[in-house]
């Protein structure tokens, strides 16, 4: 037990402090790095709690980043541009909100849907809803199409200034562990002891008396406005938005990342987002053809490794 | 005694196929009434009528009154009505205490509680060990469902059914797959709750059914032809052609 608190304790240590000790010694670039790995290991986070605490595989979970990325970015460039006063402003409490606001309600939305289904059905109507909006927003020539829409402002906090990297950095890994520490609640609540036995029979749970339909809205909601979040951080981040961060491919990336982490882990999702980040680092440099290494490498995982990469950190009970 | 279960004119079809044939059926508070009937006679399709599964194309089933034909299954346990599987149901990568914990909490309201930790919650983990110790699991209580034995994981699976406090419970052929010493402490304990409860058994295990059972309803393709008590059912000329036998 203590090995395994004290190693877990180590791995949050490191995210915090490896980035700023780095970019004090004057290698800024390995703080830009850290900044995005927190950023993804929060929708990865935030995807776990369906993916791996509910069963539930959505493939559109970008769609979320996106919806969250303009929720930053829509506002700030009507605030430049004028129009929408409504929602023109700068202001990140404003912002956020909107972000999580929009999120949840299209997780809302699309989880009636789509959650009236399973399997790879459930799989492929995620996937389909994400691509609508991927479509929707190429379409909206005001805010860059296909071309993207730059966030000339970033959101504006009280005390806090998202323009200094550092500061931006600081506020997304301590997101990311409030995070991890909010999913890790939910998960040994009442409602994640429901979620797991959904996951584990969902037919039962129903004859138990359990509307597990409402359970699974509850949690899909919940982990879409958590990518939401994710998605306001990374606008703030990137000061870009595209609809290319919503396609398919980059919710294929979350769940690579929560796969290779370790379903239903609390660490699984941000060891994944490590691992993945460092990865495409590394094997980029060295070949264009970088995701050939990168997806033999999440076959052996899968393969050999039992619960994904937080399945090494020593368990509970191991000797010293 | 009160009918508590009432089923009228109730049909269901499958293509062709007629599984639930015009059937009627009574139950009274506090009886165990067993349906008995060749494979494919269509009892586990009732079941799952009753239990709300699956919906028939027309009739009625009202429980202690109350019109339950059209309830969705999630709704029913909260009336009273439990099942339990003829192949084990159970949620396998959980403990014995789990499963049953759900089982408890699933009649307690809603469980939209995202914050309180699930450990804390001591009255519901000290009632799943009592039902776990009432089927013989209590030194099981900690083990993993996918662990126990098959005679293990059908005795939880009426200790799930129990532990919803149900006042009807439908028994899916509990004796499925047991052999004969598990049978006869399956028997023993659905001797025990004789009279208790108010049973619908499916069971194939003849001397189980007559042992038991209050009256024996007898199915033959989706139909009921007989009922009555054990004697009378042993008696009835139909019965016998139909369904067991002509010696």
């Amino acid at each position: 037990m203590q090995k395994k608190v004290f190693v877990q304790g180590l791995i949050l240590a490191a995210v915090l402090i490896v980035p700023l000790l780095l970019n004090y010694m004057g290698h800024p670039f390995y703080l830009d790095l850290a900044t995005r790995l927190c950023i993804l290991a929060i929708a990865a986070v935030g995807l776990n709690l369906i993916l791996g605490y509910g069963g539930m595989i959505s493939f559109g979970h970008a769609a979320y980043l996106g919806l969250g990325a303009y929720a930053v970015g829509i506002p700030a460039h009507h605030w430049l541009y004028g129009g929408m006063d409504a929602i023109a402003t700068t202001n990140g409490f404003v912002q956020f909100g909107l972000a999580l606001l929009v999120s949840g309600i299209f997780a809302l939305l699309t989880g009636l849907v789509c959650l009236k289904v399973k399997g790879v059905y459930f799989i492929m109507i995620t996937m389909a809803f994400a691509q609508m909006v991927y479509y929707l927003f190429i379409s909206i020539a005001e805010y860059g199409g296909d071309d993207g829409l730059v966030i000339d402002t970033r959101s504006e906090f009280p005390l806090v200034n998202f323009d200094d990297a550092t500061q931006l950095f600081t506020i997304c890994a301590v997101s990311l562990f409030f995070v991890m520490w909010l999913v890790w609640r939910i998960s040994k609540s009442q409602f994640g002891m429901v979620l797991a036995g959904i996951k584990g029979n969902e037919q039962r749970m129903i004859a138990m008396g359990y509307n597990t339909f409402a359970y699974k809205l509850a949690a899909y909601v919940i982990s879409g406005m958590i990518c939401g979040f994710s998605g306001a951080l990374l606008g703030n981040f990137t000061t870009f938005i595209s609809p290319e961060m919503i396609d398919w491919a980059r919710s294929g990336e979350l769940m690579f990342m929560v796969i290779l982490g370790g379903v239903a882990t609390t660490f699984g999702p941000l060891l994944g987002a490590i691992t993945f980040i460092i990865l495409e680092e590394v094997l980029s440099t060295i070949t264009i053809y970088w995701h050939l290494p990168f997806g033999l490498l999440l076959i052996g995982v899968v393969m050999f490794v039992k619960g994904g990469l937080s399945a090494l950190i020593p368990k509970a009970g191991d000797k010293e | 005694m009160t009918a508590l279960l009432t089923v009228s004119q109730l049909n269901k079809s499958y293509g062709g196929v007629r599984a639930t044939d015009d059937l009627n059926l009574e139950v009274m508070t506090g009886e165990l009434h067993a349906v008995i009937g060749p494979n494919g006679a269509g009892k586990t399709t009732l079941i799952s009528q009753l239990s709300g599964n699956v919906f028939p194309d027309s009739g009625t089933i009202s429980f202690d009154g109350i019109d339950i034909t059209h309830m969705v299954e999630h709704a029913r346990p909260h009336l009273g009505i439990a099942r339990t599987y003829q192949i084990t149901s159970l949620i396998n990568s959980m403990s014995v205490i789990e499963n049953l914990q759900l089982a408890i909490q699933a009649k307690q309201g809603h469980s939209f509680k995202f914050w309180k930790p699930y450990a804390d919650n001591k009255d519901v983990r000290t009632a799943a060990h009592e039902y776990a110790a009432r089927v013989d699991l209590g030194s099981r209580a900690e083990m993993q469902v996918a662990n126990l034995s098959h005679g293990e994981q059908r005795r939880l699976e009426v200790a799930m059914a129990l532990a919803s406090d149900a006042r009807l419970l439908l028994l899916d052929e509990p004796l499925a797959g047991l052999g004969p010493e598990e049978a006869s402490d399956m028997i023993s304990l659905l001797e025990t709750l004789k009279g208790q409860q108010t049973i619908v058994l499916i069971e194939h295990d003849m001397d189980a059914v007559f042992t038991l059972a209050d009256r024996i309803s007898v199915m033959v393709y989706g139909h009921i032809i007989a009922t009555g008590d054990p004697y009378h059912i042993r008696q009835n000329q139909d019965v016998q052609h139909a369904y067991l036998g002509e010696d």
